[in-house]
Order: structure tokens, then C-alpha cells, then sequence
């Protein structure tokens, strides 16, 4: 029973990871790069959403939509001011301004909202159920993100396999110059991305702040990093490769934490991705490239 | 024809053999070469020898597997079947880097130059193995450091010069006429000190005139440093002029293998050019 | 000798040795005169330790062209391995410029050890992949330091990863304890030795990079394919680059270890290995300068700004992100280009006049 309890939280806290990993994932995919801020665009969703709850006095539903309404004009904006200017150039210049992307978001937060943490409210309203005399306990938390996580799964796959937009998508991240040359606006594409990937963080950063509960302006570094490994064990560029990865990860990460050490817990989910990297050099589910000679 | 013997003599398997090369082992020995990539068999059954100062061409229709052929002699793709002996040691697991050391060396069809590097630098990466300067000589700038350095300067100079690229030394590969670089690749190639040099088709892109003086030049290099060149071509006036051996493919299959002569009259590679007759009547 | 070494890089080199070396002295001097502030002295240190670091990295990032986001986890070995060793030697050698000199070196190779295991696996991958396994190195590395358990007594060293494990002597000290890390560390750097660590990193990477050893990183980098055609050992060269570059992370750590009375694992976080990229990319990548004058403006600047508070570390962001644009972005270079251009016009013309009214 206990195994199962473990393996339901951790599928709960991979969930939130695979929703971010998601971000990262079509963004690389798309437009080739690590956007470092994306963990911090989280972390952004998560104070409007606490906001709009705590200050306003609105229903949770309301703080989700206008959190996800920030992030993705937010995500629309980083791409346009700080990334667009750079495409074309060196990867490594677009990381390091997505690094200042992310300071800046960081010291923003800090500067609005104050470093205290914030206790951010649970969006959660019912009562955890309990199974065979309190040996199982599942949280309303974990039934809504996994709910969430499924939904959004379901949702972005059938985005990217039916709609006309979601192939876009597709063609640019194979071949952005042919798919261009297809007659299809690359520059609406990658912004559809970012807008995409935005929301979602502001999804999970909610997630995240609903399981726990503290909010401060680097909430969204460390599930940022995680879920960024998520996506990379998972095959950079493939969404279902973020969604896998972000699940085994959060497994991983709680089976760890319970049998082996809650001390080493970062470094056996990290040698885990090595491990992984090394049978897999693109990750489980990434493409293999050769190059030509 | 030319002052350059065309003397050819039969050896133990079909291939021919320069007079002086007699009696001399092969530098390059191939047997059942053959790759699948996935389902696709993309060379196979491939087999030649090439003599020690032989000059041996390699042609075909696009697309006939006579890159991923070099690719194979050279380790950057491991066969599935057959064997390549470079100097009687089978190369069999080996990397680019170690068959490099054992005596082969190759320039790429689409030039593959250290663009940021001056050319004079290029022949001295060409010279790496050659220059001998222990990794911590090299760290603290030892004297031996400055000798091998000047060494390796003076050799890569002659070696320029013997390209004809000595004034070229310290401008920057990447900023250098195309035909120029074709031929500070093969400088390069030159500098690894090979026992054999592999050219991917070293006239790609040149004109009739520098054509001509690659012609002249390939033939000096088999002469001077007494090595065996290996070479892909689609210009066929260079192949029939310069090599006294050649091997034809399609569809990574060996359709012929003769001298210059019996290949222009053979039925098998007219098809592969230019089709069978009746098509072409048709 | 003046054909053997092409004089532009002679002259390059020439002039960052003497670019260090003045800015030392100007430091002295203003030292000794005592015109710099307590804050200001207590910055050099440190600043000295980055710009090693920086110099270490452009090695691996700029001349190599190997991407590395744990950097920071190499400094952190050197500087816990700097601050045992000191500790340990502190009854046996007396002078302390020799025991940060030995504790030093002991943290160098402690780093480059780790640099060559972590390279085994990382090396074999490429790209972002090698990325982002230093970056999770990095994050191992710091985890596992920060739970390690050292405790020096009479009857020697006594090491463990749990806190109850280390049972010390009557006179025993905690070297390091777990997440609070290493305290009461004997303060045995110093400015000057900083600057001597300078010189010698400068001295090891640009040697390198003029020798054939920097040759074939270079080629590797430029060409891997074509680099290994000519007899390269791609992998060795990576190997060889990520050792030394460990090694010299490794020399900074311990500077700047033995520079604190206390020090945590979590100092050598991602962040910190990021800052120090964002020196090198800033400083030009294989740009050895470049990297010192980056490693020192931007280190200084956040400090410069303490009066700003709030508002300093945000300015921070604007301005890495505005640099950034302006030096990279293709659309800015062209109007850059423009404008550079016309006013060298202008000025010929001018010259030009100016010639013609004598």
C-alpha cells in the first residue's frame, strides 16, 4: 500500500514536471534553444494566480485563466523583445539572454512582491480521500493535477496532430527554412510556441504552489532545472518524450527520496539523466542525428 | 601517351598493378566490402587493391555509393561485412583518427577546411602527429617546444609551396577561393604524412585551366612523396588522364575495373552512363 | 623566433599579461595609499577566483567550443579540498604563502581528477546533451559536498556522509559539516597570490592555445570530422581542454575558500556556474581578454550598485540582456556596421580636406 502511495504522489509531482518539461521541449523543438526563463514564468503564473485569489477575493478558476492570460502575453513578449532579435545567431547568445530574462523576471518578482514567501493558497477546495483505513491517502491536489496533466496531454497531442496550427509546428521544428519556403509564418509559429509553453507553466506553477505551498521569487528555479532534465531524459524536441520523462522523474525523484535518501536526492535524480544519457544520447524518446560526411 | 608509364601488370586478384609496384604488398587491400544502413544496402561485395605508388580512380553515376566508400576505408562508417587491410593491418573497429596514424588520408567532397584557422595553420593540424612536443613541453612553452614549432613551420611551408600556396600562408582557410581550398585540403592531407591519400573529387567546382593544373599536381604527388592516390571524379577527362586504374560503380556494386582503355569500351559502364541503348533510342 | 610565432598573437598575449599586471599594481599602489575602502579590498579576492574562472571556462566554451553549465561544481571541489588541506597541513608547514600554494595545487588536481571521471561519460556526448550532463554534474557534485562530514583530530582525518558518524577527539575540529558547510576557515589568500594564480592560468591557457595541443582543440572544434581525418583524437583533445580547464577551476576554488571563514556547497550552484558563462560570452568566446576585462566589470558593477538595493539586480538583467542584443543581434551589428562605416567616410574626407587645405 505504501508503494502505491509513493507511486501516486510521484506520478502527481512528475505530473507538474511534464507540464513544464512541455515548454521547454517545444520551445527547443521549435526554435532550437534552452529558454532558461521558462522556470521563472512559473513562478510568475503562480503570484497572479495567488494575487487575483488573495487580493481580489476571486474564485480559483479565475486566478487559473488570468494566471494562464499573464504568462502567455508574457511568453509572447520575451520572445518577441529579448529572443527574436537573436534568431539566426549563436544558441549559446540566446542562453545567456534567456539568462537575463530570467534574472530580470526573478528580481522583478522580488521587487513587487517582497522576498518573504507568500503561503500560497491551495486550489483545492475538497477533503483528501482515504483508502483501507487511512493506509492510502490521495489528496485533492494530486486527483486535479493528474486530472490537469492527462487533460492538457490529450489536449496538446491532438493540438499538434489535428489542427493546421499544431502541424505548423510540427514542419518548422523538422525544417524551419523548408517550412518556410511551404508558405508557413515561421515568426506566428514560434510565437504560438511560446504563448503555448507560457501557458502551461502558468498551469503548473499553480500546480506546484497547490502541493507547496510556498511562494517566493525563486519558486520556479529548482522544478525549472527538474523539469528541464524531465525533458532532456525524455528526448529534447518530442512531447511525449517531456510528458514520459516528467512522470518518471517525479517517480524517481519521490522513490528516492523515500527508500534510498532525502539528502541525495538531487544527485540520484541527476546521475539518473546521465545514466539515461549514456544508453541514450538523445534520450529515450529523442531522434537520432547523424551528421553527413 | 605521356612521359607517365602506362605499363600495367596483372596481380593475383583482377586488379593491375604498376611495373613498379611488382612484387610489392598493397598499401590498401579490400575485400566483400559492404554497408546496409537500416534495410538499405548501400555498398556491397566492393573489392580492390591499389599498389603502393599507384594512381587509381573511383567513378560512377550520383548516388552510387562512392563517398560512403571512402567513408568506409577511412572508419568514419563501420562495414557490416568484409575487411580493409591499410599496409596489411586490418582496420577493422578502428577510428578515423587511428587509421589516419596507420597511413590514410582524405579530403571531403563538400570541403572541410578549418575556416577560422589560416591555412598555414590547417597544414599544421594536418602535421599533429608528425610534430613532437609532450603535452606539458607544449603547456609551459619548454625549449623543445620552440624547436618542434619551428620545425613544423618550415615543413608546412614546404609543404605550401609545393601546392603552390605559399603566399596564401596566412590568410584564413575560410575566406580562400574555392579551387584554393580544394587544394590547401589536400595539403593538409598531404601533411598527415599518408602512405595513401583518398580525393573526393578534388576538381569539383574548378575550371578547365586549374583543372589541368590539379591534373599536373596529382601526378607530382605520387612522384615526390612516392604515395598512392585514390580519387573520385566526375571530370572524366581528369580520370582517363590521370589514373592508371579505375573502378567503376552503381548502386554500391563493382560494374568494372580496368585501365583507362578497356573501361571507356565497356559495355557495362556505357549502360551505367548513359542508359541502355534502346532507351536511349527510345 | 619572429616567423616562428606570428606577431599578432605575440602582441595579443603581450598585452593581456600587461593589462593584469598594471591593473595589480594600480591596485597596490592605491592600496598602499590607502585610498581603497575595506568593501572594496574585501572584493579582490573573489574577483581575482572569477577571473580565473572565466579564463578556465573560455577555454572549454570558447576555445574548445564545449558548452559547460557546471562549472561552478569544480570550483567548489578545489575550494573544500583547499580548506582540508590547509587545515590539515596548518602544524606541519608554517608559511602560509607555501600552504595556500600546496593546498592550492592539491585542489587543482582533486578538480582535474573529478574533471577527467566526469569526462569519461560527459564527453561522449555533444552539444546540449554534454550541456546539460556538466549541469547536472555540477548539481551532484554540490549536493553530494553538501552532505559530506569532515573532522580532523590527533589520529587524522575522519570522513562521512551523515552527520552522527564523525566521532572527534578531545581537541578535534569539524572541517566540514554537511549543509553548514566549512567554518572558522583560516582567512590565507591574498591579493597578491590572487594575481599570481592570474598569471599562472593566463601563462597555462594561452600557452596552450599557441601550442599544437591548441591547434588541435581548435580543429576540433572547427571541424570534428575533418580533425579526425588528419589523425586527431577528437575525444582526447576534448578530454585534454576539460581537464585542464577542471584543474584551473579547481587553483580558483581554493583562492577563494581560503579567502571566507565560512563556506557552504550551495555557494557553487547553477547560478554560479551561469555567471560565469555570462563573463566568458560577454568577454567574446576564445577571447582571453575579453574574458578578464568581463569577469572584472561584471563582478564589480552588482557591487558598484549596492546603493541601488532593489533595483540593482534587475539594471543587472537590462543591461546583460541589452548587451547581449547589441552584440549579437544581426539587425543591430548591420546599423552598428552602417554607422561605423559613415563615420569612417566622414573622417577620410575630412583627412582628406585637411590635406588639401595644407
Amino acid at each position: 500500500m505504501q508503494v502505491l502511495q509513493y507511486l501516486i504522489n510521484g506520478v502527481s509531482i512528475g505530473s507538474v514536471y511534464a507540464i513544464i518539461a512541455l515548454g521547454y521541449t517545444m520551445v527547443y523543438g521549435i526554435a532550437k534553444m534552452l529558454n532558461f526563463a521558462h522556470g521563472d514564468v512559473i513562478m510568475v503564473g503562480a503570484y497572479i494566480s495567488f494575487c487575483v485569489t488573495n487580493y481580489m477575493g476571486l474564485p480559483a478558476i479565475v486566478s487559473i485563466l488570468a494566471a494562464m492570460v499573464v504568462c502567455t502575453v508574457l511568453g509572447i513578449l520575451i520572445e518577441k523583445l529579448a529572443y527574436k532579435p537573436l534568431r539566426g545567431t549563436s544558441s549559446l547568445a540566446v542562453l545567456i539572454t534567456a539568462i537575463g530574462v530570467s534574472y530580470f523576471l526573478q528580481n522583478a518578482a522580488q521587487l513587487i512582491w517582497g522576498t518573504a514567501p507568500k503561503s500560497f493558497t491551495s486550489i483545492v477546495t475538497f477533503k483528501p480521500f482515504s483508502f483501507a483505513d487511512g493506509a492510502l491517502v490521495i489528496t485533492g491536489e494530486v486527483i486535479i493535477t493528474i486530472a490537469v496533466s492527462i487533460l492538457v496531454m490529450v489536449g496538446l497531442t491532438l493540438f499538434t496532430g489535428k489542427t493546421r496550427m499544431g502541424k505548423a509546428m510540427r514542419a518548422v521544428s523538422e525544417d524551419r527554412d523548408a517550412a518556410q519556403l511551404m508558405g508557413i509564418n515561421v515568426n506566428q509559429t514560434i510565437s504560438m510556441t511560446f504563448a503555448i509553453g507560457s501557458a502551461l507553466a502558468a498551469i503548473a506553477g499553480v500546480l506546484l504552489c497547490s502541493t507547496v505551498p510556498t511562494l517566493q521569487p525563486t519558486t520556479g528555479s529548482m522544478p525549472g532545472i527538474r523539469a528541464f532534465t524531465a525533458a532532456v531524459i525524455g528526448g529534447i524536441g518530442s512531447i511525449p518524450g517531456a510528458m514520459l520523462g516528467g512522470i518518471l522523474l517525479g517517480i524517481i525523484e519521490t522513490f528516492s527520496k523515500k527508500y534510498i535518501s532525502t539528502e541525495f536526492s538531487d544527485a540520484i535524480v541527476f546521475a539518473v539523466l546521465i545514466l539515461i544519457l549514456l544508453v541514450k544520447p538523445t534520450g529515450l524518446l529523442g531522434k537520432q542525428v547523424q551528421e553527413k560526411v | 601517351m605521356n612521359e607517365y608509364s602506362r605499363k600495367m601488370i596483372k596481380v593475383s586478384t583482377t586488379n593491375l598493378f604498376r611495373e613498379q609496384d611488382a612484387g610489392k604488398p598493397p598499401v590498401l587491400d579490400v575485400r566483400n566490402l559492404g554497408i546496409d544502413f537500416g534495410g538499405l544496402t548501400a555498398v556491397d561485395g566492393f573489392e580492390m587493391t591499389i599498389g603502393p605508388t599507384e594512381i587509381s580512380g573511383l567513378i560512377g553515376p550520383n548516388g552510387a555509393g562512392k563517398t560512403t566508400i571512402f567513408n568506409l576505408l577511412t572508419s568514419v562508417y563501420q562495414p557490416t561485412r568484409g575487411s580493409i587491410l591499410l599496409q596489411g593491418i586490418d582496420t577493422k573497429g578502428m577510428t578515423t583518427s587511428k587509421v589516419n596514424k596507420l597511413g590514410i588520408a582524405r579530403t571531403f567532397q563538400n570541403i572541410r577546411l578549418f575556416n577560422d584557422m589560416t591555412a598555414l595553420d590547417n597544414v599544421k593540424v594536418g602535421m599533429h602527429n608528425q610534430i613532437k612536443c609532450s603535452f606539458l613541453a607544449s603547456l609551459l612553452h619548454l625549449p623543445s617546444y620552440y624547436k618542434s614549432e619551428k620545425k613544423a613551420n618550415e615543413k608546412a611551408m614546404e609543404l605550401l609551396d609545393f601546392m603552390g600556396l605559399a603566399d596564401i600562408a596566412d590568410q584564413k582557410a575560410g575566406s580562400l577561393p574555392y579551387g584554393v581550398q580544394r587544394r590547401l585540403e589536400i595539403c593538409r592531407a598531404l601533411a598527415s604524412n599518408p602512405a595513401i591519400i583518398l580525393l573526393d573529387e578534388p576538381a569539383a567546382g574548378m575550371n578547365p585551366s586549374e583543372t589541368a593544373e590539379l591534373m599536373h599536381q596529382i601526378r607530382r604527388i605520387r612522384d615526390t612523396f612516392q604515395i598512392a592516390i585514390f580519387l573520385i571524379e566526375h571530370d572524366m577527362n581528369l580520370v582517363m588522364n590521370v589514373c592508371e586504374g579505375i573502378v567503376v560503380v552503381n548502386y554500391g556494386k563493382i560494374i568494372a575495373k580496368g585501365t583507362p582503355e578497356e573501361i571507356k569500351s565497356d559495355p557495362a559502364v556505357i549502360e551505367a552512363y548513359l542508359g541502355r541503348k534502346n532507351e536511349v533510342d527510345a | 623566433m619572429k616567423k616562428l610565432l606570428s606577431n599578432k598573437t605575440t602582441r595579443t598575449n603581450t598585452i593581456t599579461y600587461l593589462v593584469v599586471t598594471i591593473a595589480f599594481l594600480v591596485m597596490q599602489i592605491l592600496s598602499s595609499l590607502g585610498m581603497l575602502g575595506s568593501a572594496t579590498k574585501g572584493y579582490l579576492v573573489p574577483l581575482c577566483a572569477y577571473i580565473v574562472m572565466a579564463v578556465s571556462l573560455n577555454l572549454l566554451v570558447g576555445v574548445c567550443g564545449e558548452l559547460s553549465l557546471g562549472h561552478a561544481g569544480f570550483m567548489g571541489i578545489g575550494a573544500f579540498t583547499g580548506i582540508v588541506v590547509a587545515a590539515v597541513l596548518k602544524n606541519v608547514i608554517a608559511g602560509d604563502v607555501l600552504r595556500l600554494i600546496i593546498a592550492m595545487f592539491a585542489g587543482g588536481i582533486m578538480a582535474g581528477c573529478f574533471g577527467f571521471l566526469i569526462g569519461i561519460p560527459a564527453l561522449r556526448l555533444r552539444g546540449d546533451y554534454l550541456a546539460i550532463v556538466t549541469l547536472a554534474f555540477g548539481e551532484i557534485l554540490k549536493n553530494v559536498i553538501g552532505n559530506l562530514y569532515i573532522g580532523l583530530d590527533s589520529e587524522g582525518l575522519q570522513v562521512a556522509f551523515s552527520a552522527g558518524s564523525v566521532e572527534l577527539l578531545e581537541g578535534g575540529k569539524m572541517l566540514l559539516d554537511g549543509p553548514v558547510g566549512a567554518t572558522g576557515i583560516e582567512k590565507i589568500s591574498s591579493f597578491p597570490m590572487g594575481f599570481v594564480l592570474i598569471l599562472f592560468t593566463l601563462f597555462v591557457v594561452l600557452n596552450l592555445i599557441n601550442s599544437k595541443e591548441g591547434r588541435a582543440i581548435k580543429a576540433v572544434r572547427d571541424n570534428r570530422i575533418a580533425a579526425e581525418s588528419v589523425g586527431i583524437n577528437v575525444t582526447a583533445f576534448r578530454m585534454k581542454a576539460f581537464v585542464v580547464s577542471a584543474f584551473l577551476a579547481g587553483m580558483a576554488g581554493v583562492l577563494f575558500g581560503l579567502n571566507i571563514s565560512s563556506l557552504q556547497a550551495s555557494k557553487f550552484n547553477f547560478n554560479t556556474s551561469i555567471n560565469i558563462l555570462v563573463f566568458v560570452v560577454l568577454g567574446g568566446m576564445g577571447n582571453i581578454l575579453g574574458s578578464v576585462i568581463s569577469a572584472t566589470v561584471l563582478y564589480i558593477l552588482p557591487e558598484a550598485m549596492r546603493g541601488l538595493d532593489d533595483l540593482r539586480m534587475i539594471l543587472y538583467a537590462v543591461v546583460l540582456i541589452i548587451v547581449m542584443l547589441c552584440t549579437w543581434s544581426p539587425g543591430v551589428k548591420n546599423f552598428m556596421d552602417r554607422i561605423r562605416t559613415s563615420i569612417r567616410a566622414k573622417l577620410r574626407k575630412n583627412g582628406k580636406e585637411a590635406v588639401n587645405n595644407e
